[in-house]
C-alpha cells in the first residue's frame, strides 16, 4: 500500500491501463451479448421454404414432410397449404385487399413447407438437401442475407476474442512493470527476508496483494463506466427507438460487470507473480 | 549435526574455494573457524547456510542433504541458523530495533513476542540506548552488534558468526564471547569464524584451520596457529 503511494504516477498509469482495457473489454462483451441476442431474434425468424411441385398426393405430402424432419438440423416444419398462403398474404396486405380480389376464384400460390433452422450456418446445407427431394420444385431462403450474418458473427467472434487477449496481455505487461518497480525498490530487503528464513509466499503476498488492489481499482473504475453508460445508453434508447430492444436484464449486466472485477483481480495477480518471480529464484 | 564429506566449491569465475573439504560439527559444540583471508571460511558457512552450492561432494544439517532440500524446505533450514554475515546486511531505513523485530516478523512471530523479545536481546548485546537509531547512526561495532542481536532473537540451534569481532575494541570483544559462550552453554552450537589470535588462544575451544581451501589443522583445545 505504501509502494502504491510511493509509485503514485506509475500506478495510476497501470490502473488506467486496467480500466480502459477492461471498459473496452466490458463494452464488448455487451456489445456481443446483444448482437448475439438480436441474431438470435433474427435466426429465430429466419426460415426456408420448400415450394412443393403442383398436386400432390397426401401420402407424397407425408414423405416429403418426413424427409425434411429427419435433415439434421431442422427444428420445425409446417405445411402451408396454398390456401392458407393465401390467407397469410390477405393478412399482410389488409390495407390494399383491392390488389387479391381477382385471385379469389383461381388461387395462383402454391402448397409449401415452412422449415426452421436450429442454428443460422445450417441453413445452407438444410436448403440443398431439401432441394433433392422428389416433388419439391424449388427452395427460397434469404441466402446471402444468411451467409453474410454468419461470417459476421464468426468475424465479431474471433475479432473480440482477439483485442480481449490483447488487451489483458498490455494490462498485465503493465501491472506487471508497476511491481516489477517496487520489487526493485526492496531487492535488498527481499533478499534480507530470504535469508533470514522467509517463506517465499510470504515474500510474495504484499506484491500480490499490491498486484490486485491496483487490478481492483482499474476494474472498478471500468465496471462503474461501463454499468452507468450503459444503463444509461437502455434509458435513452427506450426513449428515442423503442423498438430496438437491449438486455436490460439487470442480473446478465451484473455478470457482466461481476465479470470484469474478476478479470481485474487475476490480471492483478498474474502481473504480481510474474514480476516477482526472478526476485525469488534460490 | 553438521556434516561436510569431500566438499569442493569452485565459484563461476574459476577459483576453487574449497577443496574436498571434509568436516563434522556436532550439536553443543563450539567451532572456530580460522585462517587467512581468502582461505575459504566465508564460503564454507555460505554453503552450511544454502547461500552457495557444493560443486562436488555432500553436506548434511541434521541428516539432510542441504543441496537437495526442495525451495520450500530453505527457508526452514535458515530459520534453524542465526547467522552473522560479515558485511552485516542491515536495513539501512530501518531502525535498530525494526531491524532485529524484522527477523521475527519474517517468520510470522506475533506481535506481542516481537515487542517482547525485541528489546531483551538488544539488551543482551549491549544495545539497549539505541534502539531507535538508524544503522548508518551506529560505529562499525555497534552495527556489528545489531547482527547478532538479529541471529540471536529467534533463539536457533545454531548460530554462525562470520567475523563478529571485527570491528569491535577488544572490551566489546571480550564482552562478545561471553555473550557466545554463555549462549553455547545453553545449547546453542556456535561457529565463528575469526582472525582474533588472542580470542582463540584464550577461549580454549576446537579450531578448525583452513589455509586454501583445505582444512589443515583441526584440534579440540585448539590455539590460533601454533607455527608461530
Ligand atoms: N561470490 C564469489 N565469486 C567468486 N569468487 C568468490 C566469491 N566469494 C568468494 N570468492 C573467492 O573465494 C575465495 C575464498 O573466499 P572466502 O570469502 O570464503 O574467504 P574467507 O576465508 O572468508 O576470507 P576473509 O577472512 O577475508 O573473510 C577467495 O579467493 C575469494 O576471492
Ligand atoms: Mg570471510
Amino acid at each position: 500500500m505504501q509502494s502504491i503511494a510511493r509509485n503514485s504516477w506509475i500506478s495510476l498509469a497501470s490502473i488506467g491501463t486496467v480500466s480502459v482495457s477492461l471498459i473496452i473489454v466490458g463494452v464488448f462483451t455487451l456489445v456481443f451479448l446483444n448482437a448475439n441476442q438480436f441474431t438470435q431474434g433474427l435466426e429465430s425468424g429466419l426460415e426456408i421454404r420448400a415450394i412443393l411441385k403442383n398436386e400432390q398426393s397426401r401420402t407424397d405430402l407425408n414423405r416429403i414432410n418426413y424427409s425434411i424432419e429427419s435433415i439434421s438440423g431442422v427444428s420445425f416444419v409446417e405445411f402451408i397449404s396454398k390456401n392458407q398462403a393465401l390467407e397469410e398474404m390477405k393478412e399482410s396486405l389488409e390495407n390494399r385487399k383491392e390488389i387479391l380480389e381477382g385471385l379469389q376464384s383461381e388461387n395462383p400460390l402454391p402448397d409449401a413447407f415452412k422449415v426452421k433452422a436450429e442454428t443460422p450456418e445450417q441453413i445452407v446445407p438444410i436448403a440443398k438437401e431439401i432441394e433433392a427431394i422428389e416433388g419439391v420444385e424449388q427452395v427460397i431462403y434469404g441466402q446471402s442475407f444468411v451467409e453474410k450474418l454468419v461470417a459476421a458473427t464468426r468475424w465479431i467472434r474471433y475479432a473480440g476474442a482477439g483485442l480481449l487477449g490483447i488487451l489483458c496481455l498490455a494490462a498485465v505487461f503493465l501491472i506487471s512493470t508497476t511491481i516489477k518497480m517496487s520489487v526493485f525498490a526492496r531487492r535488498k530487503e527481499i533478499e534480507i527476508m530470504v535469508l533470514l528464513g522467509a517463506t517465499k509466499w510470504f515474500v510474495r503476498f504484499p506484491y500480490l496483494l499490491e498486484g490486485m488492489i491496483l487490478g481492483f481499482l482499474g476494474s472498478l473504475l471500468s465496471g462503474l463506466v461501463v454499468g452507468a453508460g450503459y444503463l444509461s445508453l437502455v434509458n435513452h434508447l427506450d426513449q428515442a427507438l423503442p423498438f430496438v430492444s437491449l438486455i436490460t436484464d439487470k442480473l446478465v449486466v451484473l455478470k457482466v460487470l461481476g465479470g470484469i472485477v474478476g478479470v481485474g483481480l487475476l490480471i492483478g495477480a498474474i502481473g504480481s507473480t510474474m514480476s516477482i518471480r526472478k526476485f525469488l529464484k534460490t | 549435526m553438521i556434516n561436510f564429506y569431500n566438499v569442493t566449491k569452485l565459484y563461476p569465475n574459476g577459483v576453487k574455494a574449497l577443496n574436498d573439504v571434509s568436516l563434522s560439527i556436532c550439536k553443543g559444540e563450539f567451532v572456530f573457524l580460522v585462517g587467512p583471508s581468502g582461505a575459504g571460511k566465508s564460503t564454507l558457512i555460505k554453503i552450511i547456510f544454502r547461500e552457495e552450492l557444493p560443486t562436488r561432494g555432500q553436506v548434511l544439517f541434521g541428516g539432510k542433504n542441504v543441496a537437495r532440500l526442495r525451495p520450500r524446505e530453505v527457508p526452514y533450514l535458515r530459520r534453524k541458523i542465526g547467522m552473522v554475515f560479515q558485511d552485516f546486511r542491515l536495513l539501512s531505513q530501518k531502525t535498530v530495533a525494526e531491524n532485529v523485530a524484522f527477523a521475527m516478523e519474517v517468520i510470522s512471530a506475533s506481535g506481542k513476542d516481537i515487542k517482547k523479545r525485541v528489546p531483551e536481546v538488544l539488551e543482551q548485546v549491549g544495545l539497549k540506548d539505541k534502539l531507535n537509531v538508524l544503522p548508518k547512526e551506529l560505529s562499525g561495532g555497534e552495527q556489528q552488534r545489531v547482527c547478532i542481536a538479529r541471529a540471536l532473537v529467534n533463539s536457533p540451534a545454531v548460530l554462525i558468526a562470520d567475523e563478529p569481532t571485527g570491528n569491535l575494541d577488544p572490551d566489546t570483544a571480550w564482552g562478545l564471547m561471553e555473550l557466545l559462550e554463555e549462549i553455547n552453554k545453553a545449547g546453542t552450537t556456535v561457529i565463528m569464524s575469526t582472525h582474533a589470535r588472542e580470542i582463540v588462544d584464550v577461549m580454549k575451544k576446537r579450531v578448525v584451520a583452513i589455509s586454501q581451501g583445505k582444512i589443515s589443522r583441526d584440534e579440540e583445545c585448539g590455539v590460533y596457529c601454533d607455527e608461530l
